[in-house]
């Protein structure tokens, strides 16, 4: 078994805690730099299968601006987020468009706009 | 007289952003006759092209995305009938008296003389573009500033270029490049001049997502590419900033994004004559963010560059509230101002003047990066310990009035090492 060291910084709040993730093979061994529960959890999470909020535009036809800001309702894996991106460089949308409205779905995850269009 | 249309207001706001929306939403509550002013197509100033979250943790206890932070501001504005004019660009700001100012503006619907008591400035920032950091070379396209090239992106929907390299490694640059990396674009490289990276550590995690190269410590000085960007120079720079002969590479890219900080703008207020500070760039403020022109407020980036949005639309509130105590009292009433004075590693803070009648926040930042630190205020025997500061974070600390109170003349803040 390979013992391996993960660095990095948490995400969770602005504090930017230094979080150090100790690996043995696939298991965790240790974590450490954390100052709250949710640092710790997200350290984790953060090794065993990292996930984003995806955010971006989309086109709108007859809207108020050309585009609308939209974000995904919840965090994506990581390695889904390339296609994600590429189905919404292809998405477009039909004005009027409200804050909050879900203007798609991919792969089972809504995709809010976070902007009137 | 100029002979334009005359309308009257207790407060005119000038600035559609989150320090002015947050003004004008605040005085209005409080009752007064609120004008709001901004030069761009819609409300919300920079927010609606900042479409990654991180934004009203503290204001709204909730995290936001930039343009959800706007629309909140926006509706509460229209819900409580806020008279305002975008594309309205303020000409000129008079003060007559403590009472009677005057501001002239232009607007697609004509051009206005409004009589009013009291004038929230929260016009904002702008970028320091590729003269001010020393970039010679040539001037293809390709050449853009973070805020540009995040409009074009983010409101209007046009990808800048394919191949990008990006000046400054502040929160902006930072955000940027995950903006063009997630839209498939190259990010070559971010270039920064200090040896140490300039935004919020959680945006550093940006470019290990990413696998961006970070360059400390080196900086570009050459743009080579006549019609579009083709390459630019780098060269390493030593710990007093001085360029090291023989270390130039080039990087092949077509486009260069400069986010090398912002300046206040401020312009109209020193017009008038207002004081400027010269670490913050903005005027200098008291502690309900007066100007040192009586009834004329600012608030927000103008006043100083924040890392958060909450503290600025906390600072628009503040200056609105400033209004309505000066408009009553026909002048702010405090007899005895307070200075502020900055210590040993206090590189700017504010306000520079504190009534001692009021609780305050203060917001500072340090000169360079320090570890177990105590924040000491002498004169009032108070201290505060931090386990890190950084000058790419801001600080915001309270002190109580009752403390405030025990100074004679002037407070001093330091941060010392332990």
């Amino acid at each position: 078994m390979t013992s391996r060291v993960y660095r990095f910084t948490c995400i969770v709040c602005p504090l930017g805690c230094t979080l150090e993730v100790e690996m043995d093979g696939d298991k965790i061994k240790e974590v450490k730099g954390y100052t709250c529960p949710r640092g710790r959890e997200w350290a984790i999470e953060e090794v065993m299968n990292p996930k984003r909020v995806v955010m971006s535009v989309v086109k709108v036809r007859n809207g108020k601006l050309p585009t609308v800001s939209v974000k995904t309702a919840e965090p994506v894996p990581k390695a889904r987020i390339p296609e994600l991106m590429k189905f919404l460089a292809k998405l477009e949308v039909e004005g009027p468009i409200r804050v909050g409205q879900t203007i798609a779905e991919f792969e089972g995850i809504k995709i809010v706009a976070t902007r009137e269009a | 007289m100029s002979g334009l249309p005359m309308i009257q207001y207790d407060v005119v706001v000038i600035g559609g952003g989150p320090a002015g929306m947050a003004a004008a939403v605040k005085a209005k509550e409080l009752g007064l006759n609120v004008l709001l002013l901004d030069d761009n197509e819609y409300l919300g100033g920079i927010l609606p092209q900042c479409i990654h979250p991180g934004f009203g943790i503290h204001y709204f206890k909730e995290e936001l995305t930039g343009p959800e932070f706007a629309y909140r501001l926006t509706k509460r504005a229209l819900e409580l009938g806020v008279d305002y004019y975008t594309a309205a660009r303020v000409l000129e700001i008079k003060n007559y008296s403590d009472l009677e100012k005057v501001v002239i503006f232009s607007s697609p619907k004509g051009a206005f003389e409004v009589w009013t008591k009291t004038i929230i400035y929260a016009a904002g920032a702008r970028e320091r573009h590729a003269f001010e950091i020393g970039i010679v070379g040539d001037r293809g396209a390709g050449i853009y500033t973070a805020g540009e090239a995040q409009t074009l992106m983010d409101i209007y929907g046009i990808m800048p270029g394919r191949e990008i390299v990006i000046v400054g490694s502040g929160d902006v640059g930072l955000i940027m490049a995950r903006r063009f990396a997630l839209e498939g674009a190259k990010v070559k490289a971010v270039i920064e001049l200090m040896p140490y990276p300039g935004g919020l550590a959680r945006n550093i995690m940006i470019l290990k997502d990413f696998d961006i190269p970070l360059y400390l410590s080196h900086k570009v000085v050459e743009v080579k590419g006549k019609n579009r960007v083709e390459r630019v120079k780098v060269i390493k720079v030593d710990e007093n900033l001085n360029e090291i002969p023989g270390t130039e590479f080039w990087i092949e890219c077509d486009t260069v994004v400069i986010s090398a900080g912002l300046i206040p703008s401020v312009k109209l207020l020193t017009n008038i004559g207002a004081e400027i500070d010269p670490a913050t760039g903005g005027p200098i403020v008291n502690d309900l963010f007066e100007t040192t022109i009586p009834g004329i407020f600012a608030a927000g980036n103008t006043v100083l560059i924040n890392d958060l949005v909450d503290y600025v639309a906390e600072q628009g509130e503040l200056a609105a509230y400033g209004a309505k105590l000066f408009i009553e009292n026909g002048g702010i009433p405090t007899k005895h101002w307070i200075r502020l004075r900055k210590g040993e590693n206090v590189r700017l803070l504010i306000p520079h003047y504190l009534s001692g009648e009021r609780d305050v926040f203060i917001y500072a930042r340090v000169k360079r990066p320090m570890e177990n630190v105590e924040v000491r205020f002498p004169e009032i025997g108070k201290r505060l310990r931090l386990p890190v500061v950084k000058p790419a974070e801001m600080l915001r600390l309270k002190l109580r009035k009752e403390d405030i109170a025990k100074a004679k003349d002037g407070i001093t803040m330091e941060v010392v090492p332990l």
